[in-house]
C-alpha cells in the first residue's frame, strides 16, 4: 500500500514536520511531490509521536503547507552502485548528471555506510608515491591512510591533490587504481580544473566525481561526501580497486552542517558549529582503510580551507584529530614561490613510521626524515636570532643553518607540477642537502647510515637544479 | 512485560511511553532489532532512553524491553588479550556474526561461554564465606591468576562444591547459604554493574612509582601506582605514543587499553603490536596481561560515554584480585564531548563551551576511581589512571583540560613545537608537574640509590636555568653569554638530546631501567662538574666541546645496552680522559 500525505504542517528553512503519519522510522528517506509534479527528496530526522520532521535536500524554495505530498520510502538513504561509476559524473545525492542516462545498479547501499570493526581492519604499511619530494620524503602518504591538506583561501592546493592524484602509484603495483571525487561546495571552476586535470592524463575512465558546487543546496553537500565513499568502499572491497578520495572542500561541507545544524535549533558549541561536529566528520573519515582478506582500500585526501589560515578553527582542529596527520599549505612559503608551499614541520604523516624503512622503501629513509624534520627545524630559531640581530652577527653555525633552510625550500620542497621525483631523486636530494650543515650536527643519524650517504660536497656538486 | 513503546527518536536519545516501571539506568533493549540503551531520564510516564548503537530505523510504537537492572558487564576469566568495544562486546565474536562492518542489535556476552577452565576450588563444605573470600581459581594466561572473590554483600556457609576440574563460566562451582537460609550459587564469571566503584576494604596511601621505562616521567615526573595522570597535547603531538609507550612497558601487572573516539587504525596497531611485543619482565606477549576497548571514532557515541566506566569497572575487577593494574584512556576529551553531544540532545542548560554542568563531577568521579588500596579480601591491589586530553585548538585552558587539572597529580603537557622539532616524548619539562616527586624520595633511596632524588634536582635546575637563558639568547644571540652559562647551555642540551629524547623504535632505548636512567644522569653531571672546574680555572668551553666528548655522551642511550651497565664506566674514563687532555693543554 503506497500511503500520501497531503501538505505540511510545518515549514522552517529547510525542514519540513508533517503531523499524524503512522509507521514513519527514523532516518527514513521520503519523496516530496509538488503540485507541478517535481519531485523533491527528504530524510527523517525526528520523529515524535506522529509528528515527523524531514530534511529536505533540494532545499524548501517554493514549498507551502499545502502545495505537496508526502510519500515515506521506508528505508534510509541509499544509492545505485556498480563498477561503471568510474567514468561518470553524479550530483551531491548520487544522481548522474552527465547525460548518459540512469547506472545500472548491481546493489544499492546506505550511504551513511557501518563502522569497519577494529579487528577486521589490516594496519596500512605500503607506501604510496605521489612523485611529490615534500610528501614522499617527509610526510609518507600510505595506501589506507586519510591524509588532509590544510590549505588556506587562494593557496595551490587543487594543483597539488591534482599533481598527487596524477603521479599517484605504489612501487610493485598489484591492483587497479581508481579515483573518487567529491566535490563540497566548490566553485565551477575547481571543478572543472580537476575535470580538465583528469582528462589531461587520461585519468577520467578511473575516476567517479560527485559534484555538489557552490550553488547546490547545502543539505545535498551533507550527502555528497557519503555518497563518495559509499561509492568507495563498494570499488574497493567488492571489486578490489586501491581507491583514492580526493574531498574538497571539507570546510564548505563542515558549514553546511552547521547551517542545517542551526536551522534544527541545535545548542551550538565552539564558533557556532554543533557539538557532533567530531563525531560527524569521524564517521566521514573514519572509512578510509583495509580489511584484512580483501584485496582493496580507501585512501582519503581530504581538502580543506582554514578559515584565516588558522589551524586551531574547530574545522581543521578536528580533523586533525582524525585523521592520520596532515600536510599544511603555508602563506608566507607560497608569497616567495615555492609550489608546492608545503610547511614541513607542520605537516606530518602519523602511518609514515610503520610504512617506511627497511624492507617498505629505503633503509635510510627514516633517519634522513628525521634528520631533514630537526635541522629544518633549528633553520626556525637561526631565522628568528637573524631578525633580531642580523645575519651577519649570526655564529657560522648558525649561517650553516640558514643556508641549509634556504636550500632545502628552494630545492627540495620546490618542485614543478609536471616534476614527478623518484623517491631515489627525492632521498638523494636530502642527503645532498644535508652535507651543508657538519657532520657532528647530525645527530639522529646513526655512524654507519653517515659513513654510508654522507659526502662532504654532495651539495655543491649538484650543481644547477 | 513489552508495553512500553517508542513514543520519539532523536539521534541516539529515544523517549518510550508506556509506563513507570522503568528505573534510572537501567538496561533496555529498544525497538524491532533489540538495540541496547540505557534509562537517563523518567518525567511523568516518559522516559528518557540513549541508544548505543545508531538509531536508523526505529520507529514510534515499536517495543522496547527492560532488563530490569542496570547495565552491568559479565566478568570472567577470558577478558585479557581480548578486544570489546565499548559496551563490551567481544569484537572478534562480532565480526564473526556480522563481518568486517559492524552491524547493529548483535547482543552477545563479554566472554566465551563454551571456553573450559581449569578450575581448582579453593573453599570446602561448611567453610564460612564473607565479601572478598576467594572461593574459585583459574589460570587466565601463564602470567594471570584469574582469582574469583565472593561479591560484596553475601556472608554465609558454603553448602555445595564441585570438585576441581574443567567447567564453563556459567557453571555453579559453589552454593553458599546465607543465615536466612537464601541459597546463592557462585561460578566462575560474574555481573558487576559499571557506573559505581566496585567496594574496597580501605584506601591506602600511594607511596610506590609505576615505573615506565621513559626517562622522562620515571625521573622527572614520576606517577604513582594508583595515581591519576593526564596527558594533554594538540593533535600530532603524540598523546596516543606515548599512552603506547606506557601500556608497553609499565611494570603493572595488567593493563586496560581503552581507545575512546580515537582512529580505528590505532586499535589495529595496537592489537597487532602488543601481540608481537614481549614484556620485558616476564618474556610473555604482551597481551596476555592486556585488554583493548575500543570505541573508535565512528562507533556509536553513547557508547563512547559507556567505555570509560566499562574500562574503569574491568580494572577495579582486576584489582580486587591484588593486581596492580594501569588504565589507559585516550582519550578523555572524545569522552566528555560525548558527554556534550548527549547533553544537547538531552536538551539541558549547556555551561562552558557547551558542555555541561557536571562535566567537573563526572570527570572527578572517574579519576577518583583510581587509587591504591587494600582489597575486600585483604590484598593490596591499584588502579593507575592515565587520561590523555586532547584540548581543543591545543589550547590548555579549554574546560576538559583545566577541569581534569583538578583531579589528578600528574601533568604531562605535551608540547606542538617539541613535536615539530621531532623531540619526543614531546613533554614539555616546564609546564608539566608531578606531586608525586616528593613522596617517593624514599622509595627512590631505598630501591634505586640514594644519589637519585638529588641528581633529578640538578637536572630539573639545569632545564630551568637553560629555559630563562634562551630568552636572552634568543635576543642576542648564544655568543654574549659568560663561559659558565654557556656550559649551562650547552649541559641542557645534552640533556634534551641524550636523555630526554627517547627513541621509542630504538630496541635498546624505548625502555630503559630506572638504574640506568640514574647512571645516565650521573655521567651527565659527571661531564658537566667536571668542565665547570676547567671554567672556573677560565679555560673556554669551545676547548672541551672540540673534543667531541659532548656528542659522545649524546650517543650513550644508544650504545650501552641495558642489560650491561658496567659499560658506564668506559664513558666515565672516556670523561676523564677528555677532560685531563684538555686540562693539560693548557697547564
Amino acid at each position: 500500500m503506497r500511503l500520501e500525505y497531503t501538505g505540511l504542517s510545518d515549514l522552517n528553512g529547510s525542514l519540513v514536520a508533517l503531523e499524524g503519519v503512522s509507521g514513519v522510522s527514523y532516518d527514513e528517506m521520503a519523496e516530496l511531490v509538488m503540485a507541478d509534479g517535481s519531485r523533491r527528496y527528504g530524510r527523517v530526522i525526528l520523529i515524535e509521536g506522529d509528528r515527523a520532521v524531514l530534511q529536505v535536500f533540494e532545499g524548501t524554495r517554493g514549498i507551502s503547507l499545502e502545495n505537496t505530498s508526502t510519500h515515506f520510502t521506508g528505508k534510509p538513504m541509499d544509492i545505485a552502485l556498480s563498477k561503471e561509476m568510474l567514468g561518470r559524473v553524479f550530483d551531491g545525492a548520487g544522481r548522474p548528471i552527465d547525460g548518459l542516462g540512469e547506472l545500472y545498479p548491481d546493489e544499492r547501499r546506505n550511504i551513511n555506510g557501518s563502522a569497519i570493526n577494529p579487528v577486521s581492519r589490516q594496519y596500512p604499511r605500503s607506501c604510496i608515491y605521489t612523485g611529490v619530494s615534500a610528501i614522499d620524503g617527509t610526510s609518507t602518504l600510505i595506501r589506507g591512510q586519510k591524509l588532509p591538506i590544510f590549505s588556506g583561501a587562494g593557496m595551490a592546493h587543487n594543483e597539488l591533490a591534482a599533481q598527487m592524484v596524477r603521479q599517484a602509484h605504489v612501487a610493485g603495483d598489484d591492483g587497479e587504481f581508481a579515483i573518487v571525487f567529491a566535490a563540497m561546495g566548490v566553485k565551477n571552476d575547481v571543478a572543472e580544473f580537476f575535470r580538465r586535470n583528469f582528462e589531461e592524463s587520461g585519468a577520467l575512465p578511473r575516476v567517479a566525481m560527485f559534484l555538489n558546487l557552490a550553488s547546490d543546496p547545502i543539505i545535498e553537500r551533507i550527502l555528497t561526501p557519503r555518497c563518495a565513499l559509499t561509492a568507495a568502499e563498494y570499488l574497493a572491497f567488492t571489486h578490489g580497486y586501491h581507491v583514492l578520495v580526493v574531498m574538497t572542500d571539507m570546510t564548505s561541507y563542515c558549514e553546511a552542517v552547521r547551517e542545517f545544524s542551526s536551522s534544527k535549533g541545535e545548542i551550538p558549541s565552539r564558533k557556532g558549529f554543533p557539538a557532533y561536529l567530531y563525531s560527524d566528520l569521524a564517521s566521514l573519515y573514519e572509512r578510509a582503510g583495509m580489511i584484512v582478506g580483501k584485496k582493496g582500500s580507501v585512501t582519503q585526501v581530504p581538502i580543506l580551507t582554514m578559515p584565516n589560515d588558522d589551524i586551531t578553527h574547530p574545522i581543521p582542529d578536528l580533523t586533525g584529530y582524525i585523521t592520520e596527520g596532515q600536510i599544511v599549505l603555508d602563506r608566507n612559503m607560497d608569497q616567495s614561490g615555492v609550489y608546492p608551499p608545503i610547511n614541513i614541520l607542520s605537516s606530518l604523516s602519523r602511518l609514515m613510521k610503520d610504512g617506511i624503512g627497511e624492507g617498505y622503501t629505503r633503509a635510510d629513509h627514516p633517519a634522513l626524515s628525521n634528520q631533514l624534520f630537526a635541522s629544518y627545524s633549528k633553520v626556525q630559531d637561526a631565522r628568528s636570532l637573524a631578525s633580531v640581530i642580523g645575519e651577519d652577527e649570526l655564529s657560522p653555525l648558525d649561517q650553516q643553518y640558514l643556508r641549509f633552510g634556504r636550500a632545502f625550500e628552494q630545492y627540495f620542497v620546490r618542485q614543478g607540477q609536471q616534476e614527478d621525483r623518484t623517491l631515489e631523486q627525492t632521498l638523494e636530494l636530502g642527503w645532498a642537502l644535508l652535507s651543508i650543515l657538519p657532520k657532528g650536527e647530525l645527530d639522529r643519524i646513526s655512524d654507519k647510515e653517515l659513513e654510508e650517504h654522507y659526502k662532504e660536497g654532495a651539495f655543491e656538486s649538484l650543481g644547477e637544479l | 512485560m513489552s508495553e512500553y513503546r517508542i513514543y520519539s527518536v532523536n539521534g541516539p536519545v529515544v523517549k518510550v511511553v508506556g509506563g513507570k516501571g522503568l528505573a534510572m539506568m537501567d538496561m533496555v533493549f529498544a525497538g524491532d532489532q533489540q538495540l541496547i540503551g540505557e534509562v537517563v531520564g523518567v518525567e511523568g510516564d516518559m522516559t528518557t532512553v540513549q541508544v548505543y548503537e545508531d538509531t536508523a530505523g526505529l520507529a514510534p510504537g515499536q517495543p522496547v524491553t527492560t532488563t530490569g537492572s542496570p547495565m552491568a558487564l559479565m566478568l570472567g576469566p577470558g577478558l585479557l588479550g581480548n578486544i570489546f568495544d565499548g559496551i563490551a562486546r567481544p569484537l572478534k565474536s562480532l565480526e564473526a556474526i556480522s563481518g568486517p562492518f559492524l552491524g547493529r542489535g548483535v547482543n552477545i556476552p563479554a566472554l566465551d561461554l563454551e571456553k573450559r577452565w581449569d578450575v581448582e576450588i579453593t573453599v570446602k563444605e561448611g567453610d564460612p564465606v564473607k565479601p572478598g573470600t576467594l572461593y574459585a581459581q583459574c589460570q587466565e594466561t601463564s602470567a594471570i591468576l584469574h582469582r574469583c572473590l565472593t561479591p560484596a554483600g553475601l556472608t554465609g556457609t558454603v553448602t555445595r562444591v564441585v570438585p576441581n576440574g574443567p567447567y564453563t563460566v556459567e557453571d555453579v562451582l559453589v552454593e553458599v547459604t546465607d543465615a536466612r537460609g537464601k541459597v546463592t550459587s557462585l561460578k566462575l564469571a560474574t555481573r558487576c554493574t559499571i557506573r559505581g566503584a566496585r567496594p574496597i576494604a580501605q584506601r591506602l596511601p600511594i607511596h610506590r612509582p609505576l615505573i615506565t621505562g621513559q626517562r622522562i616521567l620515571d625521573t622527572l615526573f614520576p606517577i604513582g601506582k594508583g595515581g591519576a595522570a593526564a596527558i594533554p597535547g594538540p593533535f600530532g603531538a603524540g598523546k596516543t605514543m606515548t599512552q603506547h609507550q606506557l601500556a608497553k612497558w609499565s611494570d603493572a601487572d595488567i593493563i586496560v587499553y581503552l581507545g575512546c573516539g580515537e582512529r580505528g587504525n590505532e586499535m589495529t596497531q595496537a592489537l597487532e603490536e602488543f601481540s608481537e611485543l614481549k614484556d620485558p619482565r616476564t618474556g610473555l606477549p604482551l597481551m596476555n596481561r592486556t585488554i583493548l576497548i575500543a570505541n573508535t571514532s565512528n562507533m556509536p557515541v553513547a557508547a563512547r560515554e559507556a567505555s570509560v566506566y566499562t574500562g574503569m569497572t574491568i580494572a577495579e575487577y582486576y584489582r580486587d584480585m591484588g593486581y596492580h593494574v594501569a588504565l589507559m584512556a585516550d582519550s578523555t576529551s572524545r569522552w566528555a564531548e560525548a558527554l556534550r553531544e548527549i547533553s544537547g540532545r538531552l536538551e539541558e542548560m549547556p555551561a562552558e563551551e557547551g558542555f555541561p554542568a557536571y562535566l567537573a563531577s563526572r570527570l572527578a568521579e572517574f579519576y577518583e576511581r583510581a587509587g591504591y588500596v587494600q582489597t575486600l579480601e585483604g590484598k593490596e591491589g591499584s588502579v593507575t589512571v592515565i587520561g590523555a586530553v586532547s584540548p581543543q585548538g591545543g589550547d590548555f585552558s579549554e574546560p576538559v583540560t583545566q577541569n581534569t587539572k583538578r583531579f589528578v597529580r600528574c601533568f604531562w603537557a605535551l608540547d606542538r613545537s617539541l613535536a615539530y622539532a621531532r623531540h619526543f616524548p614531546s613533554i614539555n619539562w616546564l609546564n608539566s608537574y608531578s606531586e608525586y616527586t616528593v613522596d617517593f624520595k624514599d622509595w627512590y633511596s631505598e630501591n634505586v640509590s640514594p644519589d637519585f632524588a638529588p641528581c633529578r634536582q640538578r637536572i630539573a635546575n639545569l632545564l630551568r636555568e637553560e629555559s630563562q637563558l634562551m630568552e636572552i639568547v634568543k635576543l642576542i644571540g648564544s655568543d654574549i653569554l659568560p663561559e659558565n652559562q654557556k656550559l649551562i647551555m650547552e649541559t641542557a642540551r645534552l640533556i634534551r638530546l641524550g636523555f630526554l629524547q627517547q627513541n621509542s623504535y630504538n630496541p635498546v632505548d624505548t625502555y630503559v631501567p630506572l638504574k640506568k636512567q640514574l647512571l645516565m644522569m650521573q655521567t651527565i653531571l659527571r661531564l658537566y662538574d667536571g668542565v665547570k672546574e676547567g671554567i672556573d680555572k677560565s679555560i673556554p668551553l669551545s676547548q672541551y666541546t672540540a673534543t667531541g666528548i659532548f656528542d659522545t655522551v649524546v650517543k650513550m642511550k644508544y650504545e650501552i645496552p641495558n642489560e650491561d651497565l658496567s659499560k658506564f664506566d668506559d664513558y666515565a674514563a672516556m670523561i676523564d680522559k677528555a677532560l685531563e687532555q684538555v686540562n693539560t693543554a693548557n697547564s
